[in-house]
């Protein structure tokens, strides 16, 4: 254990944290990702229900949000893969990319333009003819953005980090896994993710997120919403592979003249060590509900552990009470993402029923 | 497990002892972790089927486990989806096996309140006893003084969601039993496109298959939401995309279609021919037009007959227009070779003759409308085969200049003006499309019902097949028309066909009046050239299959048998006939008319009518439980103690509890074969069919009246499949559609035919399907392992040819007309067409062949026609026939618009249209009729994604429900400003025929419009919702009317007018007194909107 920097397994570049965790540096798989090209992406939803038809996951809330096409709301423990659909107005974009311009037929986008989401749909007054600043070419052309969210596995995973039961874990494949016969519904991992993605299931307790299909990559298959995806906006394969397909696509949009187009979360050197499954955007990651410059939360966990451990002492008795006390109590405990999720910035601005 | 391998496995000893120091992986790691296996690699077998949902037929795996289905995914081996699903597609696992099916027989007595169980063999009992009285009671032998031999007491809607064997039993069990009143969703969904396609090439399907769509320079989607309705299909247009082609969306909104093109236009609902219109004339005052394909393979050189007169020269009607009948007499529409021949008069002409006889207009009408226009779906109309032609063009008749002065006023500014679009936007399209055409390049075109449900539906049709004529478009690579079909077989549906006015193959049903005899049937519906010539023998085998040895040269093959038309039948005069007490006994196999089809209180309130009605489904939609918990009940129109009717409802098999097939949009066999046994009481449709034919001939054995005669002589017999519930064999009914020779062979095309009755066919355009006695249909070689036509996977119709009218991609003397655009071609020394796909064409006709002058049939085929069921073997920019409401493509104004026709001051809407005089069907006043701005806005009805049509295999689904769980209206900022209506709040739609209410979703994505100088605004809504389900919420078809396309009876339901207010709708009686209120304001009366001519 000394020669390895414990701070390197918490932070910084990582090329390899499958054989860091454990696994036989040449026996294990090659590290796997998702590259999400949101701009090719239609907004079917076909990963949000391929996922939940494989995984079994329940349906989670029947109602209408208001934000654009996007009824799913957010990442939650029953929900894995998001849609996001950021409608924007030239108004506010500049003038105008077509969006999901294909390689060669890309329209330019303003140098400099301001890129700021609409969230959601507009209100009324908003805009209408003569409402709207036309842009130089005197239209005012629309975008309606649309990406498919889910589970980063970061390289440095914080909610792994902090999982006290040993239930969060990285896989062979490079990935980060919740053990559902494990987890015990403590829910430390949820305020560790810098993502806000996972989250506790109410009426079960324990945590829930995408699990890349763990099952299926061990049978040699790719994930459900990989597969399903229509457009192949959704991409699975060897991370190192879609890191570079992916600068060549940024490359071709740019070319093309989709000045916008850059990626999100494939950078090794960033916050998190780079992600597991990282995206191609066309504005800003705030647009689309992503934090801008996400940071492991354990990066300075050496000097939380001091902070931590007078904690767990002042909670020990605590701890025990909650032995004490029967399993539906513990899982009917109550789940402090919804908090969390509130005060993290969303696609768009949900209506009250 | 001993202590020490406990020891070995603790996590805490692998974390010390191990390579995992921090305990995060490897240590990590749980038992069941380690031990993960899948359901789908544990499956005990995998069966190849297809998704049930929308028409782009994904290939789907469905593993089988315990005799469960345990999932489904897509096939990776297609190559039309190469694995992926939509969310629907994605969600069959749910759909197949989830709670919300089902599984026991329910049965309503009348006036009951609530359902109570029945057993399966009990209630088939019944329903047979049922058909057996009702036929009786409804019986006509005659009807005005000509046999028809049919029952008017019995009518049944659906069959798109079914397979083609079960199509085939359906329509074969009922026309046995003379019921003429046999319907599905082609009807309100496609029938257009069959008459507009049909009368354009000689076929009613489309013209390529989607994955084509890649060698598309430029692809123009109107009148479609692509990427929401067809998404897996819209991989290809993507894939185009990618290779630099153009994409461009004219749609009333911006959907997620437009937000993967690379320009959208947006337009007014309901002004596309004006759009169109306006990109043909471009085309011709531009020469933009492929000079050397348009002399070569269209009618632009044939000269019309100086009779013919526009609707430019006669302010909005063409020549031969009576206003008192409401119809055209085609006759001057012809080519010059004079008046069409009498020996081969258009049915519609032949049976005008024979009415001058009688002296009869009556009846005149009654053939016009019963729907011969869709005939055309695989046999184009009549007309002469070697008419006058001038290749100069510059005759003032001849069709070219006919075209010029028809659209010469379709100019940027008129679509500025009555279409809403800038004159820039427009300008660009047409640059777009033409620069994307030629020799060196080709465009296509995709549509789907926002071009069918108008009044003026085939003509949307017609107008996009004169366009993509011009720019010689048609049989070539990256060219085509695609009509993309919403549910697994419609196409299916309407080749063999559950429709009034069709019997299999495109194969006419016969007119009471027109059709006495098989000789005055033949005589009046083929062609002198080409395939269609050849309609005895298709017509012959037919009948064989249908009556097997009764069938003799003798008794003309039983063609007596059929039951007779005597006008339309279509589902909208079912109803119609439901209201009036006609109609007693009623089928709905799959369809959900009392939320999906137009005017949908008149469904119910007709359903109310009823003596019985049998319901199949999955669950319990709307059309089952109308009379228990139907917005009538609410409103206090109707009392359930006080309505009789009937109501069975049967749990139907799924598609993963049958073996079956189901055509696709690019006219694709695909075969599913089952997978398990269905659950309870559910039963296949082929099962239903089967076993109610069984039991109505059981009880009508040893029957002496002649009407039952037609039933006994019915050929019954098919094998059953071993197991528990007798389920016929769907390869037995394959194979009879297939057709055998006289040793009893499978056929293997259509060609080894005849007429002398040594051969019988079921489906004459689907011979071949069982060639080499192997279910083509099941073919499925990888796509991986061939090239892009994939020619060897499944079975396409005609001939397995994936590219209609392909001899048009090579030039008159067989060469392509460039490298790029290479796809068959004549090989000099083979003497053979070779290439990409199977030639379109006799396969050993020399480009040089010239028929001698007394040719017929495919003799008469010129080695240069590539239109080969067309009557002159021409593509049709004029249609001198086949369409009852004009030869051209003309722009009107929607039957419900808030604007004039800007075209014809005396012609708003087309003069032509069909239009219901009925209570609960008003119409409202249009353009500067007073009254109009009562209901000032457009409405469009549109499809989601995340649903499927009227929501019977999506509001039952929690993992589609919750992705859009509730009825919406799509509405501007400005509209929204304008009537007050909050994001997330109520709104409250209404018109002349009834109020919803829907949660409204502000959107710069729809965009008002000016036209006509004015602001316009439209509202968007989808139709995917009814009151019973998950995720419940009003129909949008209760607001739409039921007025038609003449030619094939689809409704108008994608531009009506509305008045939109926030707030929820009344309930109960409060309701109907409102939508009265609205009809008092605007002063709408019997009569208004229904004028033929004003």
């Amino acid at each position: 254990m000394s020669e390895i920097d414990i701070r390197s397994l918490l932070s910084g570049p990582e090329p390899d944290p499958a054989t860091d965790a454990g696994y036989d540096r040449d026996g294990h798989p090659e590290r796997v990702g998702f590259f999400t090209d949101t701009s090719v992406c239609i907004g079917c939803k076909a990963c949000e229900v391929a996922c939940k038809e494989w995984n079994a996951i329940p349906e989670d809330g029947l109602s209408l949000t208001g934000m654009s096409y996007d009824n799913t709301g957010d990442l939650g423990a029953s929900t894995w893969r998001h849609v996001a659909f950021i409608e924007q107005s030239a108004v506010t974009r500049g003038p105008g990319t077509t969006a999901g311009a294909g390689p060669e037929t890309g329209a330019t986008a303003g140098p400099g333009a301001p890129a700021t989401a609409v969230p959601g749909t507009a209100a009324p007054g908003d805009g209408g003819p003569g409402a709207a600043v036309p842009g130089p070419d005197g239209r005012t052309e629309l975008r309606w953005l649309m990406s498919s969210d889910v589970c980063k596995h970061c390289t440095h995973a914080a909610c792994l980090d902090v999982c006290p039961t040993g239930s969060l874990f990285r896989t062979e494949f490079g990935t980060v896994v919740v053990q559902e016969d494990i987890c015990n519904g403590c829910g430390y991992c949820v305020p560790a993710c810098p993502y806000g993605v996972i989250e506790q299931r109410p009426q079960d307790g324990r945590a829930f997120k995408c699990t890349m299909c763990y099952d299926r990559l061990g049978e040699g298959q790719e994930p459900a919403c990989a597969k399903a995806c229509p457009t192949d906006s959704i991409q699975f394969g060897p991370l190192d592979e879609l890191r570079d397909r992916a600068r060549r696509r940024v490359e071709q949009l740019k070319d093309a003249g989709v000045a916008d187009a850059r990626l999100y979360g494939e950078d090794p050197e960033d916050g998190v060590g780079g992600d597991g499954a990282f995206f191609l955007l066309l504005d800003d990651p705030e647009v689309y509900g992503l934090p801008p410059d996400p940071v492991v939360t354990t990066r300075d966990l050496p000097r939380m552990w001091a902070h931590a451990g007078a904690a767990a002492l002042s909670l020990l008795g605590g701890v025990a009470a909650a032995f004490l006390t029967s399993p539906a109590v513990r899982r009917r405990g109550g789940s402090v993402t919804r908090a969390t999720r509130a005060a993290r910035p969303g696609p768009g601005r949900g209506i009250g029923r | 497990m001993g202590v020490r391998s406990r020891m070995l496995e603790w996590p805490v000893y692998r974390q010390l002892t191990g390579k995992d120091p921090l305990g995060r992986g490897a240590a990590a790691k749980s038992r069941q972790s380690a031990a993960l296996t899948t359901r789908n690699a544990t499956a005990d077998r995998v069966v190849k089927s297809v998704c049930p949902y929308c028409a782009v037929g994904c290939g789907q795996n469905v593993y089988v486990k315990d005799e469960k289905v345990v999932q489904i995914e897509g096939d990776p081996d297609s190559p039309v989806s190469r694995g992926r699903l939509c969310p629907k597609g994605s969600a069959t696992l749910q759909l197949t096996t989830g709670s919300a099916r089902e599984r026991h027989v329910l049965y309503r007595p009348p006036h009951a309140t609530e359902w109570q169980r029945l057993g399966l063999d009990e209630a088939m009992d019944m329903v047979a006893d049922r058909v057996v009285r009702t036929r009786r009671e409804g019986w006509e032998d005659e009807h005005d003084g000509v046999p028809v031999n049919r029952t008017m007491g019995i009518a049944s809607l659906g069959g798109a969601c079914l397979d083609n064997e079960e199509n085939y039993l359906i329509k074969k069990l009922l026309t046995g039993l003379g019921v003429v009143q046999v319907e599905n969703q082609a009807r309100v969904c496609h029938s257009s496109t069959v008459a507009g396609l049909g009368t354009s090439f000689g076929r009613g399907g489309a013209t390529t298959f989607m994955q084509d769509l890649q060698h598309s320079d430029c692809i123009v989607i109107q009148g479609s939401n692509f990427a929401e309705a067809h998404p897996v299909g819209f991989q290809w247009v993507m894939e185009a995309k990618a290779r630099g082609a153009r994409v461009i969306h004219v749609d009333p909104r911006y959907t997620r279609t437009s937000a993967l093109s690379d320009q959208h236009v947006p337009i007014r609902a309901g002004t596309d021919i004006a759009f169109l219109g306006a990109i043909i004339n471009h085309v011709l005052t531009e020469g933009k037009d492929f000079r050397d394909y348009v002399l070569a393979y269209t009618n632009a050189a044939t000269i019309v007959s100086e009779e013919f007169a526009d609707t430019e020269d006669l302010d909005g009607v063409f020549s031969g227009f009576d206003a008192e009948e409401r119809a055209y007499d085609p006759t001057t529409w012809s080519y010059s070779t004079g008046p069409v021949q009498a020996a081969s008069g258009d049915r519609a002409t032949l049976y005008t003759e024979h009415l001058e006889n009688r002296g009869g207009t009556e009846q005149q009408e009654s053939v016009q409308e019963a729907g011969g226009s869709e005939s055309h779906g695989s046999g184009g109309a009549v007309a002469v085969p070697e008419p006058e032609r001038d290749p100069t063009l510059r005759h003032p008749r001849c069709v070219y200049q006919i075209l010029r002065r028809h659209y010469a006023r379709y100019t940027p500014e008129l679509v500025e003006k009555v279409c809403g679009v800038p004159r820039e936007d427009f300008l660009a399209v047409c640059d777009a499309l033409t620069a994307g055409s030629g020799r060196e390049r080709t465009s296509a075109f995709v549509y789907a019902v926002g071009w069918t449900q108008h009044t003026t539906g085939s003509q949307y049709i017609r107008a996009a097949s004169v366009l993509q004529l011009l720019l010689g478009n048609i049989g070539r690579p990256g060219g085509g028309i695609q009509a993309l079909r919403g549910h697994a077989s419609i196409q299916g549906s309407s080749d063999i066909p559950t429709l009034f006015n069709l019997l299999p193959g495109y194969l006419p049903m016969p007119h009471a009046h027109a059709h006495q005899d098989l000789d005055s049937f033949i005589l009046g519906s083929r062609t002198e050239k080409g395939y269609w010539g050849d309609m005895r023998k298709y017509m012959v085998s037919l009948l064989k299959a249908y009556y097997g040895d009764a069938a003799t040269a003798e008794n003309d093959f039983c063609f007596g048998h059929l039951p007779r038309l005597t006008g339309s039948h279509s589902t909208y005069d079912t109803v119609m006939a439901q209201l009036d007490g006609r109609c007693k006994g009623y089928f709905l196999m799959g369809e959900n008319p009392a939320v999906g089809s137009a005017n949908a209180r008149l469904q119910r309130l007709g359903m109310a009518q009823l003596d019985w009605l049998v319901v199949r489904d999955f669950s319990l939609i709307e059309s089952a439980t109308w009379w228990k918990d139907g917005p009538e009940i609410e409103s206090g129109e109707l009392r359930t103690e006080d309505v009789g009717t009937e109501v069975f409802f049967f749990p139907a098999a799924s598609h993963t509890e049958k073996s079956g097939s189901f055509t696709n949009t690019n006219r694709w066999l695909q075969w599913h074969a089952a997978a398990v046994e269905p659950e309870g009481d559910a039963r296949s449709d082929l099962w239903f069919m089967y076993h109610l034919g069984r039991r109505i001939k059981e009880r009508l054995a040893g029957s002496t009246d002649p009407a039952d005669r037609p039933v006994l002589d019915l050929a019954w017999d098919y094998p059953l499949e071993e197991g528990p519930i007798a389920e016929p064999s769907a390869e037995a009914v394959l194979k009879e559609i297939n057709g055998r020779g006289p040793d009893g062979r499978l056929l293997g095309a259509y060609t080894q035919l005849a007429d002398d009755g040594s051969t019988s066919c079921g489906c004459w355009i689907y011979c071949g399907v069982y060639a080499d006695g192997v279910n083509q249909a099941n073919r499925r070689k990888p796509h991986t392992e061939q090239d892009w036509v994939a020619a060897e996977w499944a079975w396409a119709w005609p001939a397995n040819r994936r590219i209609l009218y392909n001899r048009a991609s090579a030039d008159p003397d067989g060469v392509p007309w460039s490298e790029r655009k290479a796809y068959v071609w004549w090989d000099e020394e083979t003497g053979r067409w070779t290439g990409h796909d199977n030639a379109d064409f006799i396969p050993d006709r020399a480009p040089s062949y010239v028929p001698p002058p007394d040719a017929s049939g495919p003799d008469a085929i010129r080695g240069d026609d590539p239109f080969v069921m067309q009557a002159d073997g021409k593509g049709w920019l004029y249609a001198p026939a086949g369409l009852m409401d004009g030869p051209l493509p003309t722009h009107y104004e929607p039957q419900d618009s808030p604007f004039h026709n800007a075209l014809y001051e005396r012609q708003s809407r087309s003069p032509v249209r069909t239009v219901k005089e009925r209570e609960g069907n008003r119409y409202h006043p249009s353009g500067n009729e007073p009254g109009a701005e009562v209901y000032p806005y457009v409405v469009t009805t549109h499809r989601l994604t995340e649903h499927f049509t009227a929501g019977g295999m999506s509001r039952w689904s929690p993992y589609l429900a919750e992705l859009q769980p509730e009825f919406f209206c799509e509405v501007s900022p400005a509209l929204a400003a304008e009537r007050g209506l909050e994001h997330g709040g109520w709104a409250t739609i209404v018109t002349a025929r009834n109020a919803v209410e829907a949660r409204v979703m502000v959107t710069e994505r729809i965009r008002p419009l000016t036209v006509h100088g004015r602001t316009v605004h439209q509202i968007g809504l989808p139709f995917h919702w009814g009151p019973n389900g998950i995720a419940p919420g009003d129909a949008a078809n209760e607001l739409t009317a039921i007025a038609q396309d003449p030619s094939t009876h689809i409704q108008e339901d994608k531009a009506l007018t509305a008045d939109i207010r926030p707030g929820r709708r009344p309930r109960g009686a409060d309701l109907p007194r409102f939508v009265a209120g609205y009809r008092e304001r605007a002063g709408i009366t019997a009569t208004t909107g229904t004028e033929a001519r004003s």
